[in-house]
């Protein structure tokens, strides 16, 4: 592996870890928040005042401005599978956090996902294609 | 109306994050994580036709995605919207012209199905 490719993969996964986290616990902060039932227009707008949600869309924002630097040099094709173990986290923190039970499916999906991502992330460079084409 | 949410969930997210992809590409990678240095590329990104086309989709993928869960479980609306990852690899690999080799398709159907698995 040349110093290039090694910069690129440490700075993937500095960002990678950001965009993930920031989604995991966005959308957590979020759902906390998030009332039984949005039935005016009006509501859509007020609920993004509630500590909580704005909390949420606070981090929410993080999570789009760390995810367009991670698009500004690697592919979307390894974004994609490598982001998605935040689908993994959030069903650990909804164990550990709020006690959830996590099912033999939920854990096979698991083993599923960190595959897929394990095959993604470390078996392929974050960038196929030049930049400013 | 479930299925309205989901198809314009799908539609929005798939543009918005396609759109965003090639935004970032042409604006090239980013070096500087000072803030002052991420507050010019802002204000670049602010004039990038693709980077305000897919803020504007992520934006309805948003709205339409608290609409969907005042009326369906998460059970329900995050494997619904996980066909996205298809659509989205399909456009990286024809539109973007990224190459997708086989370890990239094959990790994103485990992806696919282990999202499936964890919210179903």
């Amino acid at each position: 592996m040349n110093t290039e490719t090694a910069r690129l993969r440490v700075k993937t996964w500095i960002c990678a870890t950001v965009v993930v986290f920031s989604n995991v616990f966005g959308n957590f902060f979020m759902k906390r928040g998030m009332p039984a039932q949005l039935s005016t227009p009006l509501a859509y707008v007020t609920v993004l005042f509630q500590p909580w949600v704005a909390l949420g869309v606070l981090l929410m924002i993080l999570w789009l401005l760390s995810r367009m630097a991670l698009l500004s040099w690697a592919d979307l094709s390894y974004v994609l599978p490598v982001t998605s173990v935040g689908y993994v986290l959030v069903a650990l923190t909804g164990k550990i956090l709020l006690n959830e039970q996590i099912t033999a499916k939920r854990w096979a999906g698991i083993v599923l996902i960190m595959a897929g991502v394990a095959l993604v992330s470390g078996r392929t460079a974050p960038r196929t294609v030049g930049a400013g084409r | 109306m479930k299925w309205m949410w989901i198809a314009i969930i799908v539609a929005a997210t798939t543009v918005g994050e396609v759109l965003q992809a090639m935004g970032m590409r042409r604006h090239g990678e980013i070096h500087d994580f000072r803030p002052g240095a991420i507050g010019r590329a802002l204000a670049v990104l602010a004039r990038n036709r693709f980077v305000i086309g897919s803020v504007a989709a992520m934006a309805v993928s948003f709205f339409a995605y608290m609409g969907l869960l005042t009326i369906a479980d998460l059970s329900f609306a995050v494997p619904a919207t996980a066909v996205t990852y298809v659509l989205e690899t399909v456009l990286a690999r024809y539109v973007l012209k990224e190459h997708v080799n086989w370890l990239r398709w094959a990790g994103a159907s485990l992806v696919i199905c282990g999202v499936a698995l964890v919210s179903l």
